[in-house]
């Protein structure tokens, strides 16, 4: 492993000026899940790495409403925070499902999406909440779309000195409700064969879908939002037939490829499935959020 | 736990208790010694670089940069190995050409499989020995990869060795990537199957698996200046790394001395060289103990898996079900050099069954892979596969209850197996009873609430278990209790086992003898720690020592008793006077005496147990449930039967069940090497490579039967490896139950199951 320098700024502005410094250098460090692995594997080399969790805007986690998740919270607190927990259950469908005790307590959402793996567990969430990305970089701060925020495996939008500060989750309207699952072939331990988040808005009369968006992990070069299946969904009566017909849609959006992991046939499979699966506990969770 | 015994034997106090394990407090304070813990005054570490390419010609290695560089000691590459030259030698585990040996550990001229050692360098410490590596330049000249068997025996075949020289059927061959074909014959087995109310033919396809220890393999080496070399390793076979350094190195075979570490697993899979060399290179050029430690994807990609094949069998049964015929043809990839077990495939894969006409066709191929190693019943579960598979299929086709089909054929005492040996009295049927009458299979296979498919499967296997050569030695202390000295790395408690063998001798509890594991200078040669030898024939050498003890503290006792040793008699931990009655001591009694009688007393035993191990068969029962909707397979419930003889330790008997069990669902489910079309694994990680997690698993019953071994003193046969038989075509079978389509190849993972499903409802079937 080439030798880095850690530094531990206590403001965005240091964070910023170091990493603008060494440019692809150096990389944002949260709970060091991801990079400290492919620093060791020699997928890259680094001159430095940026610890944020010296920085308050990266480690606050504020619900009001909206919740807003600094960029290097950790899964656990978000899952530990009770009201957190009860508002966001989809979000927590991930949180409580990326690697086991140790990783929780260490990786973030932040790194989740910073790390820009199609298969990743945490980005699928965030895009069915609608979520944006907040970065801040030598030109001041700009928004992103959680769903625009992956360019291609393991890359992201983010510029020379920019990182990801937070992420913000609008407040769930009356009737929302999200879920999210994965498909793995044991128990634990696993990366997501295929992965899909689903959530839906009830329209007043508690039967027709009023909005939903779906997004697929792992069937693709990035986490993909599903539009075409999402569109699909306004206006149509909340029931079994509707989730299968987005989970079919869904599927001839899903661009995956056969390895390791599983086939692609097996993974068009999956996403129908796991569409249907994922909207059905959606419905549930927007029954009792009405 | 449920015991059978199907005849009163011997009485036990020790045999047959539950002591805690003499290592145990070590362990659990993480105070044990593994390879890599060890710390030597002036370490220094090494690193291996190694081939990006499974096949391709080195054409330059240059390593001056990275010798040159700071904290760098030293660097070798295949010029710095003493033995280059073709020479064939017996190097215990295998006999091999000594040219192969020295190059599977160091790469000279040519890579043969991805992660083949190309050079290597010492440093101050790890990260600038890895560092170092990247300053080395090397040339290659890339080859086609030959990793499939239709790619290393179709006629034009890429040779990986233009020096190897196959022995097909006694003929020899070259060019071949063939190493071996051998033939197996009894009877006739074709005009058996003319005559067969039924016949059934099919071929599975076997992943290569990896054995998955929890511990890399970790080597240090010092090379003193006087040319005496130290080795400090993580093996299973501490003498036969003696010998096979010495042989490699060119080395006086006692000027080597082994010290075997705490070992985190082995499977077979730590037995061959693989760093210890290169350390010891290392340390002679730079004067230093040298270390080195692979990481996860060198052991994956570099040490030994057990092979992956494809295996056609036949069988032809009459009206009634009973075995007339049976055929098969085995085919290996051993890896980047011969020796894949294929002998042992021919003696299991119908060694459960009466089978009186047979033919066994066996194939040893080379690919570009790394050397496939031993495996737990190394070559037995990939045939074994097929055969179990074969003969449930065959009873669906027949409509016959496969318990009833099992009971019918199977082999017993004076049973002739396919390859030639009689069996002595075997457990074979007793374990297949345990599992009729066992509650799981008297119990009903519920539905699934939520419309998943639930099925039951049933398989058996085999493993003969060796003997061989052990030493044991025991010396009494002042105050009665005993110091053992063996010379087996403990895997599965064997220290305790041996110790307690010796202990029942004595009548003493299990704690009363202390055991050590010895280095190769502190104790009488021992063949390994595998083939499921250790508890059986080193616990031979251990009755065998402290009877000897006993023999020479009656002569004490009858010094000071003035009278014939002959009149002194030991039993229950007492020596008596049959003279003289009111004359008695207890054994510590007796050892307080040892000073004034005649000094020490200190017994070696030793033992060389020819032929079999007694022969341990299982029987194996499961219930699956499969999501049809996503192909994922769970295990509700697994009961493991097996013949023990006498099980020494009934936890650790059990353990090795509910272990062997665990490893055969992961080859039955998930587990394989997912390889590129150009040689290189994609799936080197714990995170890919998938193994069961303890949640992937149920709580796996453990039925231990006891058929006495006639070749033990107290009974006791060789159970270690019996165990992983089984589970493969025991899951088979039940998702085959499940899902009403047979898949035929492992791993049986979803999306293969998936595509069953879609063939089923398409009407194709998996053959």
């Amino acid at each position: 492993m080439h030798p880095f320098t850690y530094v531990a700024p206590r403001t965005l502005d240091e964070a910023v000026a170091v990493l603008e410094q060494h440019g692809e250098r150096a990389r944002p460090f949260a709970g060091g899940t991801d990079v400290l692995v492919q620093l060791r594997g020699g997928r890259f080399d680094l001159d430095a790495i940026v610890d944020l969790k010296g920085v308050p805007e990266a480690t606050s986690l504020d619900l009001n409403g909206s919740l807003r998740i600094g960029a290097a919270v950790p899964c656990y607190r978000i899952y530990e925070d009770s009201a957190v927990a009860a508002a966001f259950p989809g979000l927590i469908d991930a949180a409580s499902l990326i690697g086991g005790i140790q990783i929780q307590s260490r990786a973030s959402l932040g790194g989740n999406l910073c790390n820009a793996s199609p298969s990743a567990d945490g980005i699928c969430p965030l895009i069915v909440h609608s979520t944006v990305a907040v970065v801040q970089g030598p030109q001041g701060e700009r928004r992103v779309p959680v769903e625009e925020f992956c360019t291609a495996p393991g890359v992201n939008v983010l510029g020379r000195g920019e990182l990801l500060v937070a992420l913000e989750v609008p407040a769930p309207a009356r009737g929302f409700g999200a879920a999210y699952q994965r498909f793995i072939p044991r128990n634990e331990m696993d990366i997501a064969v295929a992965g899909v988040a689903s959530a839906l808005t009830l329209s007043d009369d508690g039967a027709t879908i009023a909005s939903g968006r779906i997004a697929l992990a792992a069937v693709g070069p990035t986490p993909l939002f599903a539009a075409k299946a999402s569109a699909f969904l306004a206006g149509k009566p909340a029931t079994p037939e509707t989730f299968a017909e987005a989970g079919e849609i869904a599927s001839t959006e899903a661009t995956p490829i056969g390895d390791m992991r599983g086939t692609a046939e097996h993974r068009i499979e999956l996403v129908k499935v796991l569409t249907r699966r994922t909207l059905a506990i959606a419905l549930g969770r927007a029954q009792s959020n009405r | 736990m449920t015991t059978t015994a199907d005849r009163p034997s011997q009485e036990f106090k020790v045999v047959g208790s539950r002591p805690i394990r003499h290592d145990g407090v070590d362990k659990v304070l993480g105070r044990a010694q593994y390879g890599a813990d060890l710390k030597l005054p002036g370490l220094i570490h090494g690193a291996v670089l190694r081939s990006p390419y499974a096949h391709a010609v080195i054409k330059k290695v240059d390593v001056s940069r990275a010798e040159a560089a700071p904290g760098v000691f030293a660097a070798i590459t295949g010029d710095d190995m003493p033995v280059t030259g073709s020479k064939v030698v017996d190097m215990v585990e295998e006999v091999t050409n000594l040219k192969w040996s020295s190059q599977r550990v160091m790469a000279h001229g040519k890579a043969v499989y991805r992660g083949h050692p190309v050079a290597a360098v010492a440093a101050v410490d790890q990260n600038t020995a890895l560092e170092a590596l990247k300053l080395i330049e090397v040339e290659y000249e890339p080859l086609q990869a030959v990793i499939s068997l239709e790619d290393a025996m179709k006629p034009d075949a890429v040779i990986i060795h233009d020096d190897l020289v196959g022995d097909h059927l006694g003929e020899k061959v070259s060019p071949t990537n063939v190493a071996e074909h051998t033939r197996t014959e009894f009877g006739d087995p074709e005009a058996a199957f003319a005559e067969a109310a039924h016949v059934l033919e099919r071929t599975y396809t076997i992943a290569r698996a990896h054995q998955g220890y929890i511990e890399p393999h970790s080597s240090t080496a010092f090379w003193s200046p006087d040319d005496k070399l130290s080795v400090w390793t993580t093996t299973q076979a501490p003498f036969g790394v003696r010998s096979n350094v010495a042989t490699v190195l060119k080395l006086p075979l006692s000027d080597v001395r082994v010290v075997p570490m705490e070992i985190g697993g082995g499977f077979g899979g730590k037995i061959g060289l693989y760093m210890e060399p290169l350390a010891a290179m290392l340390s002679r050029k730079s004067g230093r103990p040298v270390k080195m430690t692979m990481d996860r994807k060198s052991v994956f990609d570099a040490t030994g898996p057990g092979p992956g094949g494809q295996v056609t069998a036949k069988i032809g049964v009459d009206k009634d079900g009973k075995i007339l015929a049976a055929t098969a043809d085995i085919r290996y990839m051993a890896g980047a050099y011969p020796g894949s077990s294929i002998s042992a495939a021919t003696a299991g894969i119908f060694a459960c069954y009466k089978v009186p006409n047979v033919r066994i066709d066996a194939y040893d191929v080379v690919i570009n892979m790394s050397k496939t190693a031993a495996y737990r019943a190394p070559g037995t579960p990939q045939a074994t596969f097929a055969s179990e598979s074969l003969i449930s299929e065959l009873c669906e086709t027949i409509g016959m209850d496969p318990m009833e089909f099992h009971l019918l054929n199977a082999a017993e005492e004076g049973t002739r197996r396919p390859d030639g040996p009689v069996f002595p009295r075997i457990g074979n049927v007793a374990c297949m009873e345990a599992i009729r009458d066992s509650e799981h299979f008297s119990s009903d296979l519920e539905k699934s609430p939520d419309g998943k498919l639930r099925g039951r499967g049933l398989a058996t296997g085999y493993w003969n278990g060796g003997g061989n050569r052990s030493s044991v030695t025991i010396s009494v202390n002042d105050d009665g209790v005993v110091s053992m000295v063996e010379g087996n790395p403990d895997i599965g408690g064997t220290r305790t086992t041996l110790a307690m063998q010796a202990a029942e001798v004595f009548g003493l509890p299990a704690h009363d003898v202390h055991p050590t594991v010895a280095d190769t200078d502190s104790v009488g040669y021992n063949d390994l720690t595998a083939g499921s030898r250790t508890t059986y024939a080193s616990g031979q050498a251990a009755i065998e020592a402290a009877r000897q003890v006993v023999e020479e503290i009656k002569k004490r006792m009858a010094m000071i008793w003035e009278t014939e040793p002959e009149n002194v008699e030991f039993e229950d931990s007492v020596f008596r006077n049959k003279v003289a009655p009111d004359q008695r001591l207890t054994f510590k009694e007796a050892a307080g005496k040892l000073g004034q009688t005649g000094g020490p007393v200190s017994k070696t035993g030793t033992v060389n147990v020819r032929g079999s191990g007694g022969g341990s068969f299982a029987a194996h029962l499961v219930d699956v449930e499969v999501d049809p909707e996503t192909g994922k397979v769970q295990i509700l419930r697994y009961t493991a039967a097996q013949d023990a003889g006498k099980a020494v330790h009934p936890s650790y008997v059990e353990g090795q069940f509910q272990g062997g069990a665990a490893q055969g669902i992961g080859w039955a489910l998930n587990e394989e090497y997912y390889t590129s079309p150009d040689g290189v694994m994609q799936n080197s990680s714990f995170l890919d490579y998938r193994m069961p997690t303890a949640l992937d698993l149920p709580m796996i019953d453990a039925i231990v039967v006891e058929v006495p071994n006639t070749n033990h003193p107290f009974g006791v046969r060789g159970i270690g490896e019996t165990s992983i038989v089984p589970p493969a075509p025991a899951v088979g079978n039940a998702i085959a139950d499940a899902i009403g389509t047979r898949l035929y190849q492992t791993p049986m993972n979803p999306s293969r199951i998936m595509e069953a499903l879609a063939n089923k409802r398409n009407g194709k079937n998996g053959h």
